[in-house]
């Protein structure tokens, strides 16, 4: 894992000593409330429908155990007993007083962790695939690059005010996990048909009001000028993106405005520049000097021999255990979504033991996924059946990785200031209705996800079936949409009619699951069958009761 | 937040700035309990106590105030949207949490 430098000790000691000098004045009068909104913002800090709610950082989704139990000890001790990871791969604490919070920033800072550009008009947390470092089929862990943009992005004098915030992924397997062509920038780690390892950049993805799919800027970066071509690229977002108007300025508006190829020429002009004078190039010793950091762990010399259990241990490991890269190992993912619980939620006694586990089977690391589960990256496969046992005591061995019962779900109006709707009960509504094991594996892989307003942080344009609370004179609906992908085959969903009422929307869902389980051909996952057969069917049944709407119009 | 053409009951919320918590304009000050907060019947009052609320926004003792549409429902004043219904109790998914868990009375 990397490890603060002088330097990144130094910022994050003084940025939070910093804060704590603002929160004083604001208490003391000294600032006004709109002159110290944008600084708790840049530091985190929301004011949500109930509290305080502070979003803390986890850089590409990569957590030591360390971290976890310092997690815990937050949550316990500023906060109500529990953290919510979130979609971006970062935790979220819902209760904290902000005369807590300066205390708070300097625990998180002793265990090198902070809440900088959690939000506001910047570069935010970058994300990365969850199995970076562990997938069998990477082309290379995605976690250096990562790191280095961490690095570049964090307080980059140009781009710390931007027209809007911006999201930036890494990948490196052919296999995208961290929905890469959903954010305002991304790097895909390719190799050429020379055989050279280099980088793909992709940009112009976005949820939100107006969702776009990202387009190619350049199939293949030099690894040395890979940092000049994401400044050329963000260059062109900064000085020409409209700031006139909130619905417009996502990077993703300026390229399909403009056109891809358009962008294109302005960031190749911008490239061309940067490299000119010579500023910016990646030297192979720095890249080396933070690759260390995350050099793989000794791996034991083991046989690939998947340890036999009872049926509860065989059906946790058909869905949450994956291949490793080295023989003997595997990858095991917790989801955080037993059957009712809040999807991504965790209470301060699961991460203090998860934080055991982490040290005694999966050498002190952890990740967050961006599906709001919890990744072991490296456990031996002989240890499987000691964690799902443990697992299983903390209510977090669900086998329910890629099911329909694997929701993903954003605070909603549960918590959020923004959301029209809930998104967490209809998550546990739909996942009690599909609860039984057998009829999820009969179903197979299917994602849904919901999101409480149009700015879809539960990702439900990239659902296979998306769900969107909308508010009509201030009750609850759900729109449903259809065909949504987050991963390599990344499509938008399609809507498919009018809003469902709350107690509707899980029956609808159930009408839809049941098209498919009727229409598909062999081996197809919902998504394939909805692809060959299109909306039509589907709509008919999602709408063959009346629903709520109609019944009171 | 309330619709500027309101001309039903309305109430005045706002946020405690030291600990953020959710606060409902009582006799001139407030209290943290939704049950215990003033029903403004017209929009004079409603817009009176907004405009007294500042004070308390200037001595930075609260945030964002405004005020939201309240109806009688089975004898009881209830927020006409859910924002404010989830607001004034806390979670729906856990009622272990915020106002419903521990309703308080005091004024602050």
């Amino acid at each position: 894992m990397y490890r603060y430098d002088e330097f990144d000790a130094q910022f994050v000691a003084e940025r939070v000593a910093q804060f704590r000098g603002q929160v004083a004045r604001r208490l003391s009068g000294e600032l006004t409330e709109d002159q110290f909104k944008p600084l708790r913002l840049m530091n985190g800090l929301y004011l949500q429908l109930h509290a305080y709610m502070l979003r803390v950082a986890v850089p590409y989704g990569t957590l030591s155990s360390k971290q976890m139990r310092m997690l815990a000890h937050i949550a316990r001790k500023y906060d109500k007993g529990y953290g919510h990871f979130t979609t971006r791969q970062n935790i979220q604490y819902n209760w904290p007083k902000l005369v807590d919070v300066p205390d708070l920033l300097d625990d998180l800072a002793s265990v090198e962790m902070h809440a900088i550009q959690t939000s506001g008009n910047c570069v935010r947390n970058v994300t990365a695939d969850h199995f970076a470092g562990a997938a069998k089929d990477e082309i290379e862990d995605p976690r250096p690059l990562a790191e280095i943009i961490r690095q570049w992005s964090s307080l980059h004098p140009e781009f710390v005010f931007l027209a809007r915030k911006f999201k930036i992924a890494v990948g490196g397997d052919k296999t995208d996990r961290a929905a890469l062509q959903w954010h305002d920038m991304a790097v895909e780690i390719v190799r050429n048909a020379q055989g050279s390892i280099g980088y793909k950049v992709i940009a112009g993805g976005g949820m939100g009001r107006i969702p776009y799919i990202a387009h190619v800027m350049k199939e293949f970066v030099e690894r040395e000028d890979i940092l000049a071509y994401l400044e050329a690229v963000l260059r062109v977002y900064n000085q020409d993106s409209r700031r006139d108007n909130i619905h417009k300025q996502r990077i993703k508006i300026l390229i399909n405005t403009i056109g891809p190829e358009e962008f294109r020429r302005r960031a190749q002009r911008e490239f061309d520049e940067i490299k000119e004078n010579g500023s910016l190039q990646l030297p192979p010793e720095e890249l080396a000097r933070i690759t260390a950091y995350f050099a793989p762990p000794e791996f034991e010399k083991l046989p690939d021999e998947m340890p036999k259990g009872d049926e509860a241990f065989a059906n946790w490991v058909k869905t949450n255990v994956h291949a490793h890269r080295a023989p003997g190992y595997a990858i095991a993912t917790i989801t955080l979504k037993s059957i009712g619980a809040v999807p991504g939620d965790a209470s301060a006694d699961q991460m203090d033991a998860l934080a055991d586990l982490m040290d005694r089977y999966g050498l002190g690391e952890i990740r967050v996924s961006h599906e709001q589960n919890l990744v072991l990256p490296h456990v031996r496969q002989k240890d499987l059946p000691a964690i799902h046992a443990r697992l299983g005591a903390l209510d977090l061995a669900t086998p329910n990785a890629g099911l329909i019962t694997d929701i993903i779900a954003c605070p909603g109006l549960d918590y959020c200031d923004l959301a029209n709707a809930r998104s967490i009960p209809i998550a546990q509504d739909i996942a009690r209705k599909f609860a039984d094991l057998d009829r999820q594996h009969e179903i197979g892989e299917l994602k849904i996800k919901i999101s409480g307003c149009i700015n879809a942080c539960g990702h439900h344009h990239a659902g296979h079936i998306g769900i969107l609370g909308v508010d009509k004179k201030g009750v609850e609906f759900y729109q449903l949409q259809l065909g949504g992908s987050g991963a390599e085959d990344a499509s938008i969903g399609d809507i498919l009619g009018p809003a469902f009422g709350e107690h509707e929307i899980a029956d609808a869902v159930e009408r839809v699951v049941d098209v498919y389980l009727q229409e598909r051909a062999p081996g197809e996952r919902f998504l394939d069958t909805y692809r060959r057969v299109g909306l039509a069917m589907f709509k008919t049944a999602a709408y063959e009761k009346p629903i709520f709407e109609k019944t009171v119009a | 937040m309330a619709h500027p053409a309101a001309t039903g009951p309305q109430m005045l919320t706002a946020n405690c700035l030291r600990q953020g918590d959710v606060l409902y304009w009582k006799a001139g000050g407030w209290v943290r309990d939704f049950a215990q907060g003033e029903i403004l019947s017209d929009p004079a009052t409603a817009t009176a106590a907004l405009d007294a609320a500042q004070k308390f926004v200037t001595d930075n003792r609260v945030v964002a105030p405004y005020l939201f549409e309240v109806r009688e429902q089975n004898g009881k004043i209830r927020p006409v949207k859910e924002r404010e219904i989830v607001r004034a109790a806390g979670p729906s998914i856990r009622t272990d949490l915020g106002k419903q868990a521990a309703p308080e009375t005091k004024h602050v």
